[in-house]
């Protein structure tokens, strides 16, 4: 059996359509959800409301990405490169944060 | 000479040429933006308690702009759809909404970067704070050899913090006058431009690099809709390889915004 991605299956212009339909009304629910998240008075500080808030952005990229790039269903080769890119990220967010309060000696007084 | 596997799949990678390309460049610029977004993280984490904006941007405009960017990624699908199923006219409808749409999130940007670039804070000699958008100059106003006034449609504070979060109580409460100033009584005058604080630095640095984005999507969408849709006519099959490449890139675009507007405008 040849493995397909979804972009080379047979396509029905009226079956995206209804899936388009439903993604979008999902991506207005989760943006709702953002902005009620935001406005709302949720412990103490932001720290709470930001971890919310981008749980639910990953849920809409996770939307975008599976369903109108379609990575659901996409090649090894593709996966492949997305993995090493998820490796780097990872690292340069890590890094990051891991470097936010290494100062050098003498270069900040906090 | 012809190139080879832009149509057919290469038998190794089991995909087209154009596709590798294109996931390799996104995958560039997930990093190109992580590097961005990291220093988002070190300035936010890095700024004094109490320093770091909180509804300084407009979020209706910026949720305008969010179902814009959703809804021309479906019509960018949707444009590829229609070239599968061969309806050309469907594509070239799809297509044209993807660039009107485009043009309007990019026509609210601008919006947003005038009402930022036009919104000035006056530190006053007095030790108070002028906040507000430019009502009027007058035509003598030099703040170097102090002549002239200058009047801004806002409020006066006390402390600069008080102008840090426009969501709290005092803030919402506060109530907006036109006010004069003389150019004697301002010690320091400067507009909410990159150079302002971090906040608008790494503002402009995310949404200008974003827009940009826009721009060069925009671009080479407008080329497939206006005189490279004459590839239709010859090789239909790589002309739709090449909506779906450029309709990758778009895709990206808006995972990038999926993440830009709660960072910036919700939290």
């Amino acid at each position: 059996m040849i493995d397909m991605s979804e972009s080379e299956k047979p396509v029905c212009l009226n079956s995206y359509i209804r899936l388009c339909a439903v993604v979008f009304l999902v991506v207005l629910c989760t943006t709702s959800a953002m902005i009620a998240t935001s406005f709302s008075h949720l412990g103490d500080g932001w720290t709470l409301k930001v971890a919310i808030i981008l749980a639910i952005a990953v849920v809409n990229a996770f939307l975008v990405a599976g369903y109108l790039m379609h990575l659901l269903s996409e090649k090894k080769l593709i996966y492949t490169v997305l993995a090493f890119t998820v490796f780097f990220f990872i690292g340069l967010m890590g890094l990051t944060v891991w470097a936010t309060n290494g100062f050098p000696p003498g270069t900040a007084n906090h | 000479m012809e190139i080879p596997y832009t149509v057919h799949n290469r038998p190794d990678t089991g995909i087209y040429n154009a596709k590798v390309g294109i996931w390799l460049f996104l995958a560039s610029e997930v990093m190109l933006f992580g590097g961005l977004f990291s220093a988002y993280i070190l300035l936010r984490v890095g700024a004094e308690p109490g320093m770091w904006p909180h509804g300084w941007l407009n979020v209706t405009l910026g949720t305008v702009n969010t179902i814009l960017l959703a809804l021309s990624a479906i019509t960018t699908l949707l444009a590829w759809a229609a070239c599968k199923v061969r309806e050309f006219g469907k594509f070239k409808f799809f297509h044209g909404c993807t660039i009107l749409l485009a043009l309007t999130f990019l026509g609210i940007k601008s919006y947003e970067y005038h009402d930022k670039l036009n919104h000035y804070e006056v530190a006053l000699v007095n030790g108070k704070f002028a906040d507000g958008h430019l009502v009027n100059k007058s035509a003598d106003f030099d703040l170097a050899k102090k002549t002239g006034t200058v009047t801004l449609h806002g409020h006066i504070v006390e402390d600069r913090k008080e102008l840090m979060d426009l969501r709290s109580p005092e803030a919402q409460a506060a109530k907006h006058d036109d006010i004069t100033i003389a150019a004697t009584d301002i010690k320091k005058m400067g507009n909410y431009g990159p150079a302002h604080n971090t906040f608008t630095a790494i503002y402009f640095t995310l949404t200008g690099l974003h827009a940009l984005h826009i721009l060069g999507g925009t671009l080479v969408i407008f080329y497939f809709w206006g005189p490279g849709s004459r590839m239709w006519k010859t090789d239909p099959e790589r002309f739709t390889n090449r909506i779906e490449v450029s309709g990758l890139f778009w895709h990206f675009v808006d995972l990038v915004w999926i993440f830009l507007f709660p960072v910036l405008y919700l939290t």
